[in-house]
C-alpha cells in the first residue's frame, strides 16, 4: 500500500511583486509581458475575455490611450451587417476583444496536432500553482532522459504533468526585441508574460489588495473598541472582572 | 419569558400594538433572557445569521448579472469579475461566504454536540438545525455548479448519478433530475432556480430555530436549566448582542483575509476551465465542506450502500436525542463522552482529509475505519456510554461557577445526585 498516486512534480516558488498583501504588478513587465503575448502566443492561444481597453485600464498595463488605439488597429474584426445586409471588416478599437487566431476550437485543434491551445485568459487561475505553475512549464524545456518515449509532436517538459506537453518551446534568448531595451532572454520573457498572464486572469488584483488592506485596518480597530464597549457593559455584571 | 408584560408609551405604538404587537416582539428579543455564562462557542448562531444574510444579499446582486445557460454561465461570472462595478468584491464574499458559513456551522454544531444542547427540551431545535445543514449542503452544492466549472459540471455529475442507485426508479430520477440525459442546459436552469429558491427556506427555518430556541431558552457551558432567571440571565440586548458583535468582527477579520488576499485558496483550480462534456478532471472532489460525506461515500464498493451511508451519516444525527440518553448535558461533567467527543472530532476531520485523496490504497483503509467509528459512535458508544458513564456532580446554579470561574467543590451538592 502506498500513499502516493503519482509522482508529485515539485513546482520551484518564484519571486512575484504581485504577492503578499500590498502586492502589485511590475507595470513595465506587464507591458513587456503582453509584448510577448502578442508576439508569441497569441499566434496558438486566444485571450476571450479580454478587450483592448483592459490593457490601458488602471491596475494593469496602463498603456496610453493612443496606445491602446494603435494596438487595437493592428487587430482586424469582422463587423456588420451594415446598410446593404453585408459583413464586412474593419481595423478593432479599444471596446472590441482579444482578436482569436482561430475562428473556432475545432479549427484550433486542427492547426495544433489534435491539442487545443488553451485560451489564456483565466489560465493562471486554471492551473495548480498558478503563476509559479506557468513560469515553470515555460523555462521546463529540457532534454528528455535517454529511456524516455517521446510520440511525434511531444516534447519533454520537467514539469508538466507526465513531462509530455505537445506545444513545443514557444521561447528563446531575443526572440522579441523589448521597446524598452531590457535584454530578452528566455527567463525574462517568461517572467514577462507570466506576469501579464496573472494580471490577465485577475485584472482587480490591485484594487483587491488596496481595499483589503483598509477593511482589515477598519475591522481590526473597530473590533478593539467593540472590545472595551464589552468589557464596561459586562463590568456590571461581573464588577469583580 | 417576558411577553405580555409589554406596553408600548404612546398612543400610535399602542394602538399598532394591538393590532400586530410587532413592539411585542421587539421587546421580547430584546430583553430575552439569556444565561451570562455563555462563553464564545455560543457567538456562532449570530454570527450564521450574519453570513445567511450577506450570502442572500451578494447573491441577489449576482444573479442580476449572471446568465443561467451552458453557454454563457462561466463568461458570465467572468463579466461579473472584469466589468462589473465592485463584481470581484461581491463574487468573492459570495464564494468565501460559503465556506465560511459552513465552517461557523460545524462550529455551531460540535458546540451543540459538547455541551448536549440537541437534549431536552431541545430536541426540536436540533432536528430543525440539522433539516437547515441539509437544506445548506443542496443549496452550497447547486451554486458551485453555477459557475459551470470543470468542477462545477463533474461535480453535479457525480452527485446526480447517486441517486441512480435508488433500485428500479434510480434511473427515471436521474434523468428527471437533469431534465434530459445527461447534466446540461436544463440542468443548469433548474440548479439555478433552486439555489435561488433554498435560501428563503433556509430563512424560513432559521426563524423557526430561533423561536423554537426562545420557548426553553438557551442551554450553557455547564448545561443546567436556569434556576433564578434574575440571577442567572442577563438581557439579550445590550449583553449578547455585543459580545455577539465582538465575535462576529473577530469572524469578519479572518472573513476578509480570505475574500482579500486569498480569494481562491479553498476552491478548486480545475473550476477556472468551463465546463467540457468531453473531458474528465483526473480527480473529481466536491468543496472542501463536503469532504468527510464524499469519504463515506466512496468508502463503500458498493454504489447503493455508499449511497445509504451517506445519507445515514446525516439522518443518524436527527436521532441523536434519543441515542444519547443521558440527563447530563454538559459534556464538562461527562468525563467519558468528553473524551469521545474528541475522537469523533479527529474522525469527521479525518474522513475529510482522505475524502481529498484518490480513494486508494491507504486512503481507503483510513476512510473505511472512520466511516465505520462515525456510526459506532452514534449507534453504540453514545447509547452505551450514556448508560454507563459515572457523571461529576453539577454545580447547583449557573451564578455560583460564573463568580469563582469553574465549579468547585463547596457549591457542588454533597448528596450523590447525578440528575
Amino acid at each position: 500500500m502506498s500513499l502516493s498516486f503519482a509522482e508529485e512534480i515539485k513546482i520551484p516558488k518564484q519571486e512575484w511583486s504581485f504577492k503578499g498583501i500590498t502586492g502589485k504588478f511590475d507595470r513595465s513587465s506587464l507591458q513587456r509581458g503582453y509584448q510577448v503575448y502578442t508576439e508569441v502566443c497569441s499566434s496558438c492561444h486566444s485571450m476571450n475575455l479580454l478587450s483592448y481597453r483592459n490593457l490601458g485600464e488602471e491596475g494593469g498595463p496602463e498603456f496610453s490611450l493612443e496606445q491602446v488605439k494603435a494596438i487595437a488597429a493592428n487587430f482586424e474584426v469582422t463587423d456588420g451587417p451594415d446598410n446593404d445586409g453585408e459583413m464586412f471588416t474593419r481595423p478593432a478599437r479599444p471596446s472590441d476583444k482579444f482578436v482569436s487566431p482561430y475562428p473556432n476550437v475545432k479549427a484550433a485543434m486542427a492547426a495544433n496536432g489534435g491539442a487545443y491551445p488553451p485560451d489564456m485568459s483565466v489560465l493562471v487561475k486554471a492551473r495548480k500553482g498558478g503563476a509559479d505553475y506557468i513560469y515553470a512549464v515555460l523555462t521546463g524545456y529540457t532534454e528528455a532522459p535517454a529511456n524516455f518515449e517521446l510520440e511525434e509532436g511531444v516534447y519533454y517538459n520537467k514539469y508538466m504533468d507526465g513531462n509530455k506537453i505537445k506545444m513545443s518551446n514557444p521561447l528563446s534568448d531575443d526572440l522579441v526585441s523589448y521597446s524598452d531595451g531590457t535584454k530578452a532572454s528566455e527567463t525574462q520573457m517568461a517572467k514577462d508574460v507570466t506576469m501579464f498572464l496573472t494580471w490577465a486572469a485577475e485584472p482587480h488584483l490591485e484594487s483587491r489588495h488596496k481595499m483589503g488592506f483598509k477593511v482589515i485596518i477598519f475591522l481590526i480597530i473597530l473590533t478593539i473598541l467593540v472590545y472595551f464597549s464589552m468589557r464596561k457593559l459586562w463590568s456590571r455584571i461581573n464588577p469583580e472582572e | 419569558m417576558s411577553e405580555q408584560t409589554y406596553t408600548p408609551k404612546s398612543k400610535f405604538g399602542k394602538w399598532f400594538n394591538d393590532r400586530l404587537p410587532l413592539l411585542s416582539l421587539a421587546s421580547h428579543l430584546t430583553d430575552y433572557p439569556t444565561p451570562k455564562n455563555l462563553n464564545y462557542w455560543w457567538t456562532f448562531g449570530g454570527i450564521l445569521t450574519f453570513c445567511l444574510l450577506s450570502q442572500i444579499i451578494t447573491g441577489l446582486v449576482l444573479a442580476m448579472h449572471y446568465v443561467a445557460h451552458a453557454d454563457m454561465a462561466f463568461s458570465s461570472i467572468e463579466h461579473i469579475m472584469r466589468d462589473v462595478n465592485y463584481g470581484w468584491l461581491i463574487r468573492y464574499i459570495h464564494s468565501n461566504g460559503a465556506s465560511m458559513f459552513f465552517l461557523a456551522v460545524y462550529i455551531h454544531i460540535f458546540r451543540s454536540l459538547f455541551y448536549g444542547s440537541y437534549k431536552s427540551p431541545r430536541e426540536i431545535i436540533w432536528i430543525l438545525g440539522m433539516i437547515i445543514y441539509l437544506l445548506m449542503m443542496a443549496t452550497a452544492f447547486m451554486g458551485y455548479v453555477l459557475p459551470w466549472g470543470q468542477m462545477s459540471f463533474w461535480g453535479a455529475t457525480v452527485i446526480t448519478n447517486l441517486f441512480s442507485a435508488i433500485p428500479l426508479v434510480g434511473d427515471s430520477i436521474t434523468t428527471w433530475l437533469w431534465g434530459g440525459y445527461s447534466v446540461d442546459n436544463p440542468t443548469l436552469t433548474r440548479f439555478f432556480s433552486l439555489h435561488y429558491l433554498f435560501p428563503f427556506l433556509i430563512l424560513g427555518l432559521v426563524i423557526l430555530h430561533i423561536w423554537a430556541l426562545h420557548v426553553p431558552g438557551n442551554n450553557n457551558p455547564i448545561g443546567i436549566d436556569v434556576k433564578k432567571p434574575s440571577k442567572d440571565t442577563v438581557p439579550f440586548h445590550p449583553y449578547i448582542t455585543i459580545k455577539d458583535l465582538f465575535a462576529l468582527l473577530i469572524f469578519l477579520i479572518i472573513f476578509s483575509g480570505f475574500i482579500f488576499f486569498a480569494p481562491n485558496i479553498l476552491g478548486h483550480s480545475d473550476n477556472y476551465i468551463e465546463a467540457n462534456p468531453l473531458v474528465t478532471p483526473k480527480h473529481i472532489v466536491p468543496e472542501w465542506y463536503l469532504l468527510p460525506f464524499y469519504a463515506i461515500l466512496r468508502s463503500v464498493p458498493d454504489k447503493l450502500g455508499g449511497v445509504v451511508l451517506l445519507f445515514g451519516s446525516i439522518f443518524i444525527l436527527m436521532a441523536l436525542p434519543w441515542l444519547d440518553s443521558s440527563k447530563v448535558r454538559s459534556s464538562i461533567f461527562r468525563p467519558l463522552n468528553k473524551i469521545f467527543f474528541w475522537v469523533l472530532v479527529i474522525d469527521v476531520l479525518a474522513l475529510g482529509y482522505v475524502g481529498a485523496m484518490p480513494a486508494e490504497g491507504l486512503y481507503l483503509l483510513i476512510a473505511r475505519v472512520g466511516t465505520v467509528y462515525y456510526f459506532a459512535h452514534f449507534l453504540i458508544i453514545l447509547p452505551v456510554l450514556s448508560r454507563i458513564e459515572k457523571t461529576q456532580p453539577l454545580p447547583l446554579s449557573i451564578t455560583e461557577p460564573v463568580l469563582t470561574g469553574m465549579p468547585k467543590a463547596e457549591f457542588i451538592k454533597s448528596d450523590k445526585r447525578h440528575v
